[in-house]
């Protein structure tokens, strides 16, 4: 299947001369939930803005289903709902009229009956004639979620859907997006949040000053680049590593009674076998074992401190 | 063509105009009266006639004109400021619509308001003086026309202005001193010969006084001419959006 949104050499850069994407390749793939990560000002919200018709690309192409969104943007802005990152909502008008607006600006037919289910897909149906300025935070955000999914969209972007929203509605959102994804519904969200990635993404990619350093799968990313670590625990204090251990990674835990030995998963040997022998050759003895594998953070950490 | 979205932005604008609707009716009623009062009333029983009409039913197309040439700028450029200001404006800009249904939507409804206004003070206007509309088709036509032509500046100034007190700026320095001194309370053949020259630089001069020939029949110039400046003042505008449409400027980074 071809890909539902391609990006091919796309660069943008705004009004003072500021290049906020450099040459950014990317497909993402029917039905995928696709999270990027990356720090502040690393050209996410630009990215997202760029493919959404908000802002002009400088360079490159971008088509959505097939669509170009310069020369073909009624076609391939259909496709898309978009839930942007700041709370932009009109505080005087209520709930419903204004998730009603936004089917009507998509050229659909008025459905109240749409507009309620989506209402009660995210818990807002009790709020339907509420006026804005008297939600919440979450619950703002959800009136978002509920706009961007008014015309049955093909395509969602999610800019930092998560962001001041506490743990529980989190997860609710992580429900939602799940449910979405479930319904055939592409999903592009950013995040700062890492466990938010690893907790719903297929694919991750990783974006730092406006490049595309990484996107993977999430399994593999974490498979390949994944650093693990074997924690040993001794039954007596160590003062220092023994001679005859030095040529392994070690490192002894300030207490002296722990050691880490760190080895990379995708290497053809861990050395593990071998090195529990020499610690035993070497005469000390083990209270426990236990390995570790390094989370997303890590990763995504080295990534783009390997950048600055 | 998006229709459904053009009909969409209209209604939701129209709504915002009648949720204030007292304020939206009591405010011109209310200085149309005073206007009747202090103009009509005080100063106008000194003066008998103007072109063979009474002065109080002279100023009431002038009135009338005022208030909708004002109101169809405020209305239109507060209309398009308003999504800037807040944010909501990415909807508008990620929909499948072109610029031209976003300017059809926000200018219908602020033509469509002003129209509302011009009507009352035509009304609250016949409780106050004596009328007869002799040319009522053409009286309704310059009404709209003006409607149309003003909301399409106030929709320009809405785009270009960065904050509130720009969107204040052209109405308050240029329409209003413009409307006023552009014989909307006097004709203009009242005036030295020297400030008639300098007056028929002023655009609403050609408006004001079409729109008198409507109701009296007679006019400070030709009403070809009058005819001719309101065409071109649309042109103009609708110039200047065709422009905003093809740059994006101020609109899309
Ligand atoms: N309208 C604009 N004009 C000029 N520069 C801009 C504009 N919008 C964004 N930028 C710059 O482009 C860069 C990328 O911004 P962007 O908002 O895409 O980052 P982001 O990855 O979404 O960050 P965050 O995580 O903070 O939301 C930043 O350096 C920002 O200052
Ligand atoms: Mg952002």
């Amino acid at each position: 299947m071809p890909p539902v949104v391609s990006i091919k050499n796309l660069s943008k850069s705004y009004a003072g001369g500021f290049e906020a994407l450099k040459d950014v390749n990317l497909d993402i793939e029917e039905g995928e939930i696709i999270a990027l990560l990356g720090p502040n000002g690393a050209g996410k919200t630009t990215l997202i803005s760029t493919i959404c018709g908000i802002t002009v690309p400088s360079s490159g192409t971008i088509t959505v289903g097939g669509h170009d969104t310069q020369t073909a943007f009624r076609a391939a802005r259909s496709l898309i709902g978009l839930v942007p990152q700041e709370i932009n909502l009109e505080p005087f008008e209520t709930v419903f009229s204004s998730v009603s607006f936004s089917r009507g600006l998509f050229g659909k037919r008025r459905d109240d009956a749409r507009i309620e289910e989506v209402l009660r897909q995210l818990s807002l149906l009790d709020k339907k004639d509420n006026k804005i300025m008297t939600l919440s935070g979450g619950m703002k955000r959800r009136v978002l979620i509920a706009k961007a999914l008014a015309h049955e969209p093909h395509v969602l972007f999610l800019d930092e859907p998560t962001a001041g929203v506490d743990v529980e509605l989190r997860k609710d959102m992580w429900e939602v997006v799940a449910g979405l994804k479930a319904s055939g519904v592409t999903i592009i969200l950013t995040t700062h949040y890492i466990e938010e990635a690893e907790a719903i993404a297929d694919r991750i990619g990783v974006i730092n000053k406006g490049e595309i350093l990484l996107v993977q799968n999430k399994a593999d990313l974490m498979t390949q680049m994944g650093q693990k670590k074997l924690r040993i625990e001794l039954a007596d204090r160590l003062d220092a590593i023994p001679a005859p251990l030095a040529g392994y990674d070690l490192e002894r835990a300030d207490d002296g009674l722990h050691l880490t030995y760190s080895y990379d998963t995708s290497g053809e040997r861990t050395g593990i076998t071998t090195l529990l022998t020499d610690l035993q050759k070497a005469g000390l003895q083990m209270k426990d074992i236990q390995t570790e594998q390094s989370s997303l953070e890590d990763i995504f950490v080295g990534l783009v401190k390997e950048t600055t | 063509m998006n229709l459904n979205a053009v009909l969409t932005i209209y209604l939701s604008e129209m709504r915002r105009f009648f949720r204030t609707i007292t304020q939206s009716f009591v405010s011109p009623v209310l200085s149309t009266s005073l206007y009747f009062v202090v103009f009509g009333a005080a100063i106008g029983s000194r003066i008998d006639q103007v072109e063979g009409v009474s002065y109080g039913a002279f100023i009431v197309p002038g009135l009338i004109m005022l208030s909708v040439m004002t109101q169809a700028t405020s209305n239109a450029s507060f209309g398009i400021y308003f999504p800037k200001f807040i944010g909501t404006i990415y909807e508008l800009l990620s929909a499948p619509i072109n610029f031209l249904e976003i300017v059809a939507g926000y200018v219908g409804a602020a033509a469509t308001k002003a129209l509302f206004i011009g009507v009352i003070i035509l009304v609250t206007a016949y409780f106050f003086v004596d009328l007869e509309i002799q040319h009522p088709f053409a009286m309704m036509g310059f009404l709209i026309l003006t409607c149309i032509s003003f909301s399409l500046l106030g929709f320009i100034i809405g785009i270009w202005a960065g904050n509130f007190e720009q969107l204040q700026l052209i109405p308050l320095l240029v329409i209003t001193p413009l409307v006023f001194l552009g014989g909307s309370f006097y004709s203009i053949t009242m005036l030295p010969p020297a400030w008639q020259t300098v007056t028929l630089f002023n655009p609403v001069v050609y408006l004001i006084s079409g729109f008198r020939w409507s109701f009296f029949g007679t006019a400070d110039v030709g009403i070809g001419v009058s005819l001719l400046a309101i065409a071109l003042f649309t042109a103009a505008c609708l110039g200047f959006i065709g422009w905003i449409f093809k740059t994006g400027w101020r609109i899309r980074q």
